[in-house]
């Protein structure tokens, strides 16, 4: 119904008080690939995810979204649609249980959100389901720990698993990796893997092994424009992605 | 169903939290017995319009400072309906509670695109501004007030002059309503409040929009305000300036702050503890202003969650939930 790209960019602009973070970019992510955003910090990429899912509001330039303009739909609107976003600083409800996080996502589309006068008991039937997701990203022995006790790793994990519950189209993950030991990045990647069967997936990440070994497409970033896009094996060979990489103390 | 939770094992049984509830009820059924009444009922009038303000501080997060036109204005319809029309307490108040909703909608919906600050004072202005219209408006009786509010037959039938009658009807009143905002706080509802409360951001970025959210909890809390102050305007027979003035609104984030924010008995508490250092030291005149200030002071000091708020950790080693 709307080709091939799922998110297609024109002209995307921002600018801070003066400062421009994000400069004419024009992007382009397939449907059902796994799509990689990277660069050095500072280059742009949170903004360019507050952009296409509206936490921010674009100086310039234009957003479809399955050919749709959602320019200027607002953030809850665009989660709603299907496309869910993670964000850099870990974001988990911290006094809610792990289980509870999930559940929360899974509640929305029941419908019964605004029910003031039940009693939130009637949410157990979500348990099956939001347990299935905590087991799947490994956080399920703390189902009743609040999430505000889980360490950096596992919060990640639990937002990943947060994200799923609400069986989104398109998933922005802002560097879920971060902060997770060697063996969770292993189990999180194999998850993501998993995951974009069906699925659309745009992730920023600095752990470039990973990038190389999930992603479809490569775009690089830096100060706010698109330094080259393609596959891995293209942008390694770019002597400007690489200066880019050297220049600010990345391998 | 459901694999096993713990709280829904539990709950049969007699836990320590349920002998605490049972205890605070007995003790209110019995206290009229050893406690002048008007004080207690007083007390209770201004618990559940803590408990009320509570719902929005501490599962919301928003500050308000214009609570009392809910407490007021609600108050004062119900004194003229039961003075004026004639009508049946029940009815008054439901009036009441009607008016203090649609002014909670009202506001609410003008002031939830704000936060921080900037919500505070806009519940600021509105409440300014109807307190200028408590002074303009000829039903209000201005300075005087609407005095000698005639308690009446509740549902026609009971009579509320006696003040043991009226007391337990009060009481009746604060229990129930607790229970609604203990209901309202464990509901599918107040799930996602407390989700808002804890990362808006990540609310908004499942799917909710937070404003009508908060817009509900926010008429929820006017209504319970409003409830308050219709009960207060029949158990004094009063509906004056004071109920609507700023000095309302402060006191209200006094005795939730004192009390526990976000705690189910923190704002009664301290409800209670600002109601009898205005009591006891009535004698001295405007010196009660800055001892409660002083009191402020060294609770927010000394405990920074609350009395409730810092003792419940002690309790739920024990196993009670405050
Ligand atoms: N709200 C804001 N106001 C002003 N400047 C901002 C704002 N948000 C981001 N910036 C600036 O925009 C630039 C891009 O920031 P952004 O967070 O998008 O970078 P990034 O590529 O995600 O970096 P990192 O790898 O460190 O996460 C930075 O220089 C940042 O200081
Ligand atoms: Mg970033």
């Amino acid at each position: 119904m709307s080709g091939d790209n799922i998110i297609e960019t024109k002209g995307l602009t921002k600018e801070f008080k003066g400062f421009i973070a994000v400069s004419d970019v024009d992007l382009k992510v397939k449907r059902h690939t796994i799509h990689a955003l990277i660069g050095p910090n500072g280059a742009g990429k949170t903004t360019c995810f507050n952009l296409l899912t509206k936490f921010l509001t674009p100086s310039a330039g234009q957003i479809l979204f399955n050919g749709k303009d959602i320019t200027q739909a607002k953030p809850a609107a665009i989660a709603r649609q299907g496309m869910v976003r993670s964000f850099q600083i870990s974001a988990v409800f911290g006094h809610l249980t792990v289980l509870e996080n999930v559940r929360v996502a899974l509640q929305r589309v029941e419908g019964t959100s605004f029910h003031f006068w039940r009693s939130d008991e009637c949410l157990n039937s979500l348990n099956a389901k939001a347990e299935e997701l905590i087991e799947a990203v490994g956080v399920a022995e703390y189902r009743d720990t609040p999430a505000g006790e889980l360490s950096y790793g596992r919060k990640r994990a639990l937002e990943i698993a947060t994200t799923l519950a609400l069986d989104p189209e398109m998933l922005l993950l802002d560097e879920p990796m971060a902060g997770m030991g060697t063996e969770d990045i292993k189990r999180t990647a194999e998850l993501i893997k998993r995951v974009s069967a069906n699925r659309t997936i745009l992730m920023v990440e600095h752990n470039l092994s990973v990038v190389a070994d999930l992603s479809d497409t490569i775009t690089v970033l830096k100060l706010g424009r698109v330094l080259a896009e393609g596959s891995y094996a293209e942008i390694s060979k770019n002597p400007e992605v690489v200066e880019a990489y050297m220049g600010s103390g990345h391998a | 169903m459901t694999s096993a939770n713990p709280a829904i094992a539990q709950s049969g049984g007699l836990t320590p939290q349920r002998i605490l509830v049972f205890g605070l009820l007995a003790l209110g059924l019995i206290a009229p017995f050893g406690v002048y009444p008007i004080f207690l009922m007083k007390g209770f009038c201004f618990a559940l319009f803590a408990a009320a303000f509570n719902l929005l501080l501490g599962y919301v997060g928003l500050l308000s400072f214009g609570h009392a036109m809910f407490f007021g204005f609600s108050a004062y319809v119900t004194a003229h309906a039961a003075k004026e029309w004639g009508l049946t307490p029940e009815i008054a108040i439901l009036l009441g509670v009607a008016t203090a909703t649609v002014l909670g909608a009202v506001t609410g919906w003008l002031a939830i695109r704000r936060s921080g600050i900037y919500f505070a004072m806009v519940t600021l202005a509105f409440s300014q501004m109807m307190y200028f219209v408590a002074v303009q408006a000829p039903f209000t009786h201005g300075e005087d007030g609407i005095q000698g509010v005639p308690r009446g037959h509740l549902l026609g039938l009971i009579d509320l002059n006696d003040t043991l009658t009226m007391y337990y009807f009060v009481f009746a009143v604060l229990v129930a309503s607790l229970l609604f905002l203990h209901r309202i706080v464990n509901s599918p509802f107040g799930q996602v409040l407390k989700a808002i409360r804890d990362n808006e951001p990540r609310a908004i970025s499942l799917g909710y929009e937070v404003d009508r959210y908060k817009l509900l909890a926010f008429t929820l809390s006017a209504a319970l305000a409003g409830l308050a102050g219709s009960v207060k305007s029949l158990v004094f027979q009063l509906a004056s300036l004071t109920d609507v003035h700023w000095h309302a609104s402060g006191e209200v984030v006094l005795m939730t702050l004192l009390g526990g924010v976000g705690t189910v008995f923190g704002p009664s508490a301290g409800a209670f503890l600002v109601v009898a250092i205005q009591d006891y030291f009535s004698g001295i005149g405007s010196w009660v202003t800055i001892i409660q200030g002083a009191i402020f002071v060294v609770c927010v000091l000394l405990f920074r969650s609350g009395i409730v708020g810092v003792m419940a950790p002690m309790l739920k080693r024990r196993g009670i939930q405050a």
